[in-house]
């Protein structure tokens, strides 16, 4: 059932001089900035950089829970409003944000809950999930019984319960601890290659943005705009070993320069 | 052990209270304690403490013998039957207050949770009609009852009683569920609203059942309050076979029999706590929609 996207097919996020604007008590907030940034299909990006640089808001505008104020932004090639409700793209946060009174299996079923009226579907889609993050054995259990890793991995399951082209991840692994957010990251890792699905990830996390990423987008703020654009040109399979390598270390060293670094002035800013 | 508890703490409670009343009785004095008092000038002063003589304050046993007793001397009903009567009636007219409260209660949480500009135009409203004294509200009803009888509408005399306890009943439950169908973190509002769901779907999928800790509070608030609501309103309207006729009616016996109007006021406090008592198992069955339970 899983849909697969093939890499190259397309463009999953196309945003064009996309602007926000907030109103605030002292005036204006500009959060984000002539943004041009393209996502193919299958691509996995990272958006990083200091609090406040827009990152966050820009993922919150592909998913449309918030509305450029200027700017032109498409989601496989319609409006952001179109994907959202064609269900193009799965979300997970920071906090899991799983409802109380549902089992873990009740969770990831939400969303099939709303679009596929067939029960048994819905179980075998559910079960497939479960087994993808690794909790087959706690399907039963509620949100309650499970550790902070666990509640975010039901997150993912339900994020990429129907099978979607494109996932938006705002800091999933921002709570946890060091070693759980590691062994989430490789999981996360062959996740998204098995499924194929593009993936819009925000951290502020430099190995992180690198160990998972094809690209690193580096975002700075006030106004928040994109600085800087790495390549990680690393592959599709990330071991462990990835972590310690030279090749490693010096994507890490280039992202921190971009975050650190005096700002590249590019020709097309104020 | 912990199962027990709460029994065990409840009993001593009402321990307690007996221990105070028959301590009070002891050694207060025969004529209470009265401040301010003129010589030869009968019922002035300020009473502070009451009188402790037998026909002001009859010995608990005696009131607990008076209830299991005859109601009116030789072979004639047992006072606790009259009394479990009048109770049942009662709580029959409070229920269908309840239930009458809660329909109404809802149907404004809705509405104002769904409308922002409802909810700063309603709530004030719904807390003023709360400072309107029902003394004066019940007989309106009443008379509002008896016009829409001689109309060909039959409006017997209980449904007066009972919209007047909804009319204090649905106060808390209105509150008390759009202060739960608002509670939603926005995490969950965004999520529903990311998988494209719209107001049915996330009021059914998320608001409702987040509001379920919410309103079972707000469900005993009103069981409570419903059941004072009918026992008023029973006095003030004058409906015959309720507990709180029955009270009135035995209160002007006091001077011959002391005991006697206390077992009605038994039976009133064991009336509230089986309204508020049904209500948490009611709680029971939607156990667990209360995970993560919020304090009222």
């Amino acid at each position: 059932m899983t849909i697969p996207a093939t890499p190259g097919a397309g463009v999953a996020v196309k945003a064009a001089g996309v602007s926000k604007t907030f109103a605030a008590k002292s005036g204006q907030v500009h959060a984000l900035d002539a943004i041009d940034l393209e996502v193919a299909a299958g691509e996995f990006v990272s958006l990083i950089g200091p609090s406040g640089c827009g990152k966050s808001t820009l993922m919150r505008l592909i998913a449309d829970l918030d509305q450029p104020s200027g700017g032109r932004l498409e989601v496989f090639g319609k409006s952001a409003s179109q994907a959202r409700l064609d269900q193009d793209y799965g979300i997970a946060f920071q906090q899991a944000g799983l409802l109380p009174w549902r089992t873990v299996a009740a969770n990831i079923a939400l969303p099939l809950e709303l679009h596929v009226p067939s029960k048994a579907e819905r179980a075998s889609r559910v079960a497939e999930l479960a087994a993808m993050v690794g909790l087959s054995d706690f399907t039963g259990h509620f949100p309650d019984q499970l550790s902070g890793g666990m509640q975010q991995r039901v997150a993912i399951a339900r994020a990429l319960a129907e099978g979607p082209r494109l996932l938006l991840m705002d800091e999933p692994f921002g709570a946890l601890d060091e070693m759980t957010r590691e062994r989430m990251q490789t999981e996360l890792a062959r996740i998204s290659t098995e499924t194929g699905a593009a993936v819009v990830f925000v951290t502020h996390s430099i190995p992180e943005a690198v160990y998972l990423s094809d690209r690193v987008v580096v975002m700075s703020p006030r106004p928040g705009r994109i600085t800087e654009v790495i390549d990680v040109p690393f592959g599709s399979s990330r071991e462990e070993s990835l972590r310690e390598s030279p090749e490693f270390f010096a994507k890490v060293t280039a992202v921190r320069e971009a975050l650190h670094g005096t700002p590249v002035t590019r020709a097309d800013e104020r | 052990m912990t199962r027990l508890r709460p029994v065990l703490l409840g009993l001593a409670g009402i321990v307690a209270l007996v221990v105070v009343w028959e301590l009070y009785k002891a050694l207060g004095p025969a004529n209470g304690v009265v401040l301010f008092a003129v010589d030869g000038d009968r019922g002035s002063g300020i009473r502070i403490l009451p009188r402790t003589h037998d026909r002001a304050m009859p010995h608990v046993w005696d009131m607990v013998a008076r209830l299991f007793g005859a109601s009116s001397g030789g072979d004639s009903t047992p006072m606790w039957q009259l009394v479990l009567a009048a109770a049942l009636t009662t709580l029959g007219v409070a229920a269908v207050g309840w239930a009458l409260g809660l329909v109404v209660g809802a149907a404004l949480a809705l509405v104002m949770q769904r409308w922002r500009l409802a909810e700063s135009g309603i709530l004030p409203w719904i807390v003023v009609s709360q400072t309107v004294p029902l003394v004066a509200f019940a007989p309106l009803i009443a008379s509002l009852g008896r016009q829409a009888s001689q109309g060909g509408f039959p409006w017997p005399e209980w449904m007066s009683v009972a919209v007047v306890a909804s009319y204090l009943a649905f106060f808390p439950m209105a509150v008390g569920i759009l202060r739960g169908l608002q509670s939603p973190d926005r995490i969950h509002l965004e999520l529903l609203r990311s998988y494209g769901a719209g107001y049915w779907t996330t009021l059914r999928k998320l608001r409702l059942p987040a509001a379920v800790p919410y309103l079972l509070p707000a469900l005993r608030l009103g069981a409570a309050n419903a059941v004072v609501g009918a026992i008023v309103a029973e006095v003030s309207i004058n409906m015959e076979g309720g507990i709180g006729r029955m009270i009135i009616g035995l209160a002007s016996q006091g001077s011959s029999d002391p005991a006697k109007p206390w077992s009605p006021i038994f039976g009133a406090v064991i009336l509230g706590l089986v309204a508020a008592g049904s209500v948490a198992l009611l709680g029971l069955v939607l156990s667990r929609y209360r995970r993560g339970e919020v304090p009222a």
